[in-house]
């Protein structure tokens, strides 16, 4: 109760939401806008170690995780890190939280790239002491649990680029990063696309890997050494697990990635494509990223037949890699794949087999410290959302009643692409999806230059030039409100708010450290 | 609880759908009582959007039921208001109330009437008892939409099914679709005209067809219930010939009544009907369907095809299509949304016979101004038929947007 009864000093940011100027005993910084960044300083680093420190052999093993994290000097209140390649079937986040409890260890902070609804086990560790809070996304149980206001500490939502961001300015100092490794050699060279748990890419553990104090491999494919290719140095590693298994195969990647057979969903994937070759982006040596949702692998099943058609060649395409971008890599319609993720089979053997195929990470893809990024050098990206207001502010992170819903992902670093997309249904149920004001504000309508429904496609009056490409084109270009209209008379008027306490227990941040928006505590 | 202690039951409904899979809908419950007013017990997905409106939808449907005192449980699963006003009304019929009352939500606006020959390239079936299918069927632009209550629908799920048929007529706009209704065979099928001909359906469609009497009779129906709502307005009959004896009888079936505007072919009974299987080629049906399209031109009605069952298969679709065409059909059924463009696809008059059209209607203008009595092309007379057809060519070929 001692944190509840707190008063949180509130402060207004430029996207006029009211923020917590303190998280977790942490001043913060809030919203400017979307490009107002002036970082000063430089980089963190962990301590400066020797190579007499560590076997001259190269054999970092340990027998158990247990010994690894004794060894790793576990104390309580440390942050412990984990990435999320494996996704839902991850067993190693888990395995090494529940190990640190049994070693007497409480107050932890989680630090997860994302976390998935398997991780569920995490609330008994919260409950138990073991966990204080968790930075990084909430989502399933864990989003129930804090939006009830039951987590001990704030939780803090960041994007993948954000969070590389996090750990390079300092904002986030990882003391024990637990890297699960598909294949490992004992040195601690590792990587995701080989082994019976292979993952694809393992990008999003790499900033855990430079900057973390202490540095655990887990694997249950161990290579005599060198393990090729690595991602992860083995000159960042500090100890070697061996286990069984690092998580269930089934649920890393699926077997195969199924398009939508949602008749409205493809009608949105439709008209994005159409939309990308009626306004001129999709062009030769054009670049395009979509996720592995149903719409946006329908779209991109859509823009592969288009660029056939019109004998139009990608120079590279942004995963999340399915099954058709590979195919499309096959079939000669772009030169590359720049990979973040890798969602099922195809992708995974593609990654190992091809080199065209090529594993990227948040650091080279999106961090918004670095000397550019990927992300702003892409044409066009398709993306999701729960809620759009009338200003082409989005919502990603809660669903529209207040809940925590999932993640930022790679979602607010995508919007810095030439032209970024909204592919959403127009209303789920009896909820709307364009609203007047989002319930959480992940993205500002400064970011957001198109949203495309089931009901006509929307374009940001903000890009005139956009508006003007498309003049001409058989597709429904219609003002949001007018949309939003639509909606409103088909579900039967507008939605009530959400009703909810003054209390936060989340942020969202934005890509720079700052802070965006708040999550309050359901009423 | 005192209240509801000295309340008795008088009679109890239940009517809708919920569970996890369940979307757009609503199961309703309901216990009509002596007194304590009206109680609602409501759990829905969409509480904290539109708890209150659903509440209100529910008092006011209940209110036009003349129900006064009742229990309700409504467990939503994100019903719309025509939808909530449906299974309310379904729910008091089965306790036996109500009587001789609707439950009548918003209307849209009524499209225009539609022309007896309008364009009929695809109907777009929707299952009766899934509202979740109404809402955006309209924006795949089919040229109809069929509101099936027949095969489609349980046999316990019929009256449910043609309340809410009434409802979606009466409050969804299909977008400019025609707006048709399936029927049940009779006389079931007059029980659903009853329910649905006050929200004026474009067409009806009459499955299962083997003589004009039957026609008849569904044309009577309609004229008397018209007359008792007051419509002027057309609605029009579209028999299925599902069976040897319906394929015999088709002139007869299409000549029945001036308000048959296309007569169609169900495939899979009659398949089922001739002992042989249905096979995507479609040589079975061959006679069938050619002798279809005489008799209907015959009668001068449209000839429509019947559907092509795999979704998946969507350049099958287009050959069929394209080769129904070539036999005569205007056009053909649909059974998922995204079969609709393709239909129309193939539906579409090719550019080198639009071309050849537009060449001789140009002739026959230019015949026409010049006071000839004969059109000729180059070196070539042109017959009347072939001017005829042409006219209709281009004509429907704007109407489809093909050409400007």
């Amino acid at each position: 109760m001692s944190t509840t009864a707190t008063r949180v000093e509130l402060a207004c940011n430029a996207a006029g939401r009211l923020v917590p100027i303190s998280v977790n005993g942490k001043d913060q910084r809030l919203y400017e806008g979307a490009i107002q960044d002036n970082p000063q300083g430089h980089k963190a680093a962990p301590a400066i170690r020797s190579c007499t420190q560590y076997p001259e052999n190269g054999d970092k093993r340990v027998p158990d995780l247990e010994t690894a994290l004794r060894k790793c000097g576990l104390r309580n209140g440390m942050v412990i890190s984990s990435h999320h390649h494996l996704r839902d079937g991850d067993r190693v986040a888990v395995m090494a939280l529940e190990t640190a409890g049994k070693l007497g260890a409480r107050d932890l902070m989680w630090f997860p790239s994302a976390s998935f609804p398997s991780q569920a086990a995490v609330v008994d560790l919260m409950e138990a002491g073991v966990v204080h809070h968790i930075e990084g996304s909430m989502n399933g149980p864990l989003g129930a649990y804090t939006t009830q206001g039951k987590m001990r500490g704030v939780g803090v939502l960041r994007s993948h680029g954000g969070r590389w961001q996090a750990i390079q300015d300092g904002e986030v100092h990882i003391d024990i990063a637990v890297i699960a490794a598909p294949t490992a050699d004992a040195f601690g060279n590792a990587d995701g696309s080989h082994g019976k748990s292979a993952c694809g890419s393992l990008g999003f553990a790499l900033a855990d890997s430079m900057y973390a104090e202490r540095v655990i491999v887990v694997t249950d494919s161990l290579v005599p050494f060198p393990c090729v290719p690595w991602q992860i140095q083995g000159n960042s590693v500090d100890y070697v697990v061996q286990v069984d298994s690092i998580g269930d195969p089934g649920k890393i990647v699926s077997g195969t990635t199924q398009i939508t057979r949602s008749p409205d969903r493809l009608r949105i994937a439709e008209f994005v494509a159409r939309f990308l070759r009626d306004a001129g982006i999709m062009r030769n040596g054009f670049s395009f990223q979509a996720g592995a949702g149903g719409i946006a692998l329908a779209f991109v099943d859509y823009l592969r037949h288009m660029m056939k058609e019109d004998g139009v060649k990608a120079r590279f395409v942004r995963g999340g890699s399915t099954r058709y971008l590979v195919e499309m890599l096959q079939e000669g319609l772009t030169d590359y794949i720049l990979d973040g993720q890798t969602f099922d089979l195809d992708g995974v053997r593609s990654i190992a087999d091809d080199p065209r195929h090529v594993a990227t990470s948040p650091f080279t893809s999106y961090n918004f410290h670095g000397k550019g990024n990927f992300a702003s050098m892409v044409d066009a990206v398709v993306l999701g959302a729960t809620e759009v207001d009338v200003n082409f502010n989005a919502n990603v992170v809660t669903h529209s009643d207040g809940r925590l819903l999932h993640g930022i992902g790679g979602w607010q670093n995508c919007l810095f692409a030439g032209c970024s997309i909204l592919a959403v249904p127009s209303f789920r149920d009896r909820i709307p999806v364009i609203v007047d004001e989002v319930t959480t504000i992940t993205g500002t309508g400064e970011m957001i230059d198109v949203v495309a429904t089931e009901r006509g496609i929307a374009i940001n009056p903000r890009r005139q030039d956009l508006l003007d490409a498309v003049k001409g084109s058989r597709l429904p270009i219609r003002p949001i409100q007018d949309i939003q209209a639509d909606v409103e008379k088909i579900c039967g008027g507008k939605p009530t708010r959400p009703r909810r306490t003054d209390r936060p227990v989340a942020i969202v941040k934005w890509v720079d450290g700052s802070v965006l928006d708040t999550v309050w505590q359901l009423g | 609880m005192s209240g509801l202690a000295k309340a008795e039951i008088m009679r109890s409904g239940e009517a809708g759908h919920c569970g996890k899979d369940v979307r757009s809908d609503l199961q309703v419950a309901l216990e009509a009582r002596t007194e304590g007013g009206i109680e609602i017990a409501l759990e829905s997905r969409v509480a904290a959007y539109y708890g209150e409106n659903i509440l209100a939808e529910a008092r006011q449907a209940l209110a036009d039921l003349g129900l006064r005192d009742a229990h309700v449980t409504l467990h939503d699963e994100g019903a719309l208001p025509f939808v909530i006003a449906a299974r309310i009304e379904a729910a008091v019929r089965r306790a036996g109330l109500g009587q001789g009352r609707r439950a009548l939500p918003d209307a849209v606006p009524l499209p225009a009437p539609a022309a007896r020959d309008r364009l009929r390239r695809s109907r777009l079936y929707l299952p009766g008892s899934e509202p979740k299918y109404f809402i955006n069927a309209g924006l795949h632009a089919p040229d109809a939409i069929i509101l099936d209550l027949e095969d489609s629908v349980y046999p316990a799920e019929k009256d449910a099914a043609r309340i809410l048929a009434r409802n979606a007529l009466r409050a969804v706009d299909f977008a400019g679709a025609e707006r048709t209704v399936r029927i049940n065979q009779l006389p079931m099928g007059l029980a659903d005209l009853e329910e649905i001909i006050s929200e004026q359906p474009d067409m009806v469609l009459i499955p299962k067809t083997e003589r004009a009497e039957q026609v008849a009779e569904v044309d009577a129906k309609i004229a008397k219930l018209k007359e008792q709502h007051r419509i002027s307005r057309p609605i029009w009959l579209m028999p299925i010939l599902e069976s040897a004896l319906g394929i015999e009888n088709a002139f007869a079936v299409a000549a029945s009544s001036p308000n048959v505007a296309a007569i169609t072919i169900g495939l899979e009974d009659y398949t089922a009907d001739l002992g042989v299987v249905k096979t995507s080629e479609g040589t079975e049906s061959l006679y069938a369907r050619t002798r279809l399209v005489n008799a209907a031109r015959a009668a001068g009605v449209q000839a429509i095809d019947s559907v092509y069952g795999d979704v998946a298969d969507m350049d099958g679709l287009l050959r069929w299509g394209q080769k129904s065409r070539a036999l005569g059909f205007e056009g053909m059924g649909c059974v998922h949304p995204m079969q609709v463009a393709v239909v129309h696809r193939a539906f579409a008059p090719t550019p080198a016979e639009i071309e050849k059209a537009q060449k001789i209607v140009a002739a026959f203008d230019e015949a026409q101004q010049r006071g000839l009595g004969v059109v000729s092309l180059g070196s070539k007379m042109i017959d009347a038929p072939v001017v005829q057809r042409a006219v209709k060519l281009v004509k429907r070929a704007k109407e489809m947007g093909v050409i400007p």
